[in-house]
């Protein structure tokens, strides 16, 4: 499995496109830059300093703030002396009852085990390349899970949803906000953090023990 | 060989080498699983036009009822009133929160049918070319990507307001059976943009080669 052949010595030099395929040379950016596909201006790799540190954080971070997410509730009415409070498990819950039944399953899904899953799976596959070990058994599956997972963790969505669900019920009834919106809204900036700071061309090969 | 571009260019594939899709690291053509992360190696997404336009049109097909049910089912003080997509943003415009249903028409109306016809025009442009440059094809399918999950949006309002309003006889807040059939278009949607190979657009210059504007 570990034969180096001459061809994969000379392969190492060479990137392709993930857009487009086309075949270049491998150029690493200067520090802090992107490097770009000529001809269709995909992204290649980029060169950011830290990105375990940075993808180790927004993973902890998530994990962390998921938990506060779900505890707490996000957001409460009053009305005539009535009060509510949904928490996300309230509105998770919400399409339990009849045909949309599969719905819960989907929503929980977006807003809570996948960004959960997402985060886990980071910690799991970066954490020993932080401490300078071997990746863990299984550390190459982790990853690609997470990436491949990332398009469905819909909890930034949600806070949007939150904000909308707010407007459409302010004259019905008064309505406050809980610490779960504000753990939902965290969110949002540790997503946008973790957008800008992962590299997966980089991590990959950080992950690769022959190339350590 | 034909010229895609300006330049010389050479593909992987023309250089008989496969990019893993996961970790991007080369090997040559032919080879099965990728050496570093074990992913399965395919030089193009395989039968990636028959998926696309099978999950586009499973989004479409669904995107219909989910329009002509309703989305909430409000009942307050005994009455029951239902409210579809599209009479749920004219509310929101009646009752002044313009930036809110604009919003909601954005995510529910405008990205999901500028999706529909973004993904088939691309897949037409690939088999018949197409007067936009490979380029303005190649920004179009990035953002269709980005812009998809965003619609989930209205499925979450409709979770968050039958979650919280749930004051009894005053008033009450019910899903409706087109808040699945949405949620179904959008993953289907989804599925489609996922499938879609943008090589393809690039493959296809050299049978479609780009004409220049005069």
């Amino acid at each position: 499995m570990h034969t180096r052949h001459p061809i994969s010595e000379n392969l190492d030099r060479l990137i392709a496109c993930r857009a487009c395929d086309l075949l270049l040379d491998r150029v690493i950016p200067p520090p802090g830059k992107v490097a770009r596909c000529p001809r269709c201006h995909h992204v290649l790799l980029s060169n950011k300093r830290n990105v375990i540190d940075n993808t180790l954080a927004a993973a902890i971070s998530t994990a962390i703030l998921m938990v506060a997410a779900v505890l707490f509730p996000f957001i409460a009415l009053e009305e005539a002396g009535l009060q509510r409070d949904a928490s996300v498990m309230d509105a998770i819950g919400a399409f339990a009852s009849g045909w949309s039944a599969p719905l819960t399953i989907a929503v929980a899904a977006f807003i809570v085990v996948i960004p959960v899953t997402r985060a886990v799976a980071l910690i799991y596959a970066l954490l020993p390349l932080r401490f300078g070990k071997a990746p863990a058994n299984g550390a190459a599956n982790s990853f690609r899970l997470a990436m491949a997972l990332k398009p469905w963790s819909m909890a930034e969505i949600f806070i949007v949803g939150v904000a909308v669900a707010l407007v459409k019920v302010t004259d019905l009834a008064a309505v406050s906000l809980g610490p779960s919106f504000w753990a939902f809204s965290a969110l949002i900036l540790v997503v946008v953090f973790e957008n800008s700071t992962l590299c997966e061309w980089t991590i990959w090969r950080l992950l690769d023990p022959k190339k350590r | 060989m034909a010229l895609a571009g300006p330049q010389e260019t050479i593909t992987a594939r023309e250089a008989g080498l496969v990019s893993c899709d996961n970790c991007g690291t080369l090997a040559p053509l032919g080879s099965r699983r990728c050496a570093r992360c074990r992913a399965s190696l395919h030089s193009r997404r395989p039968n990636a036009s028959q998926r696309v336009w099978a999950w586009l049109l499973a989004g479409i097909v669904c995107y219909i009822p989910a329009n002509l049910y309703p989305m909430l089912l409000t009942s307050t003080f005994g009455k029951v009133s239902e409210g579809t997509i599209i009479g749920g943003a004219i509310e929101l415009f009646e009752y002044g929160a313009w930036f809110v249903a604009v919003i909601v028409i954005l995510a529910s109306v405008v990205i999901p049918v500028a999706k529909f016809v973004v993904i088939a025009m691309l897949m037409l442009g690939i088999r018949h070319g197409s007067r936009l440059s490979a380029h303005r094809r190649m920004q179009l399918y990035e953002f269709t990507e980005f812009i998809g999950r965003w619609s989930m949006v209205d499925v979450f309002v409709v979770a968050i307001l039958s979650a919280l309003v749930q004051l009894g006889f005053i008033a009450s807040i019910n899903p409706g059976p087109a808040a699945v059939c949405f949620a179904l278009s959008v993953v289907f949607t989804m599925l489609s943009a996922q499938s879609f190979d943008p090589r393809m657009i690039w493959d296809s210059l050299e049978e479609h080669p780009p004409r220049v504007r005069r």
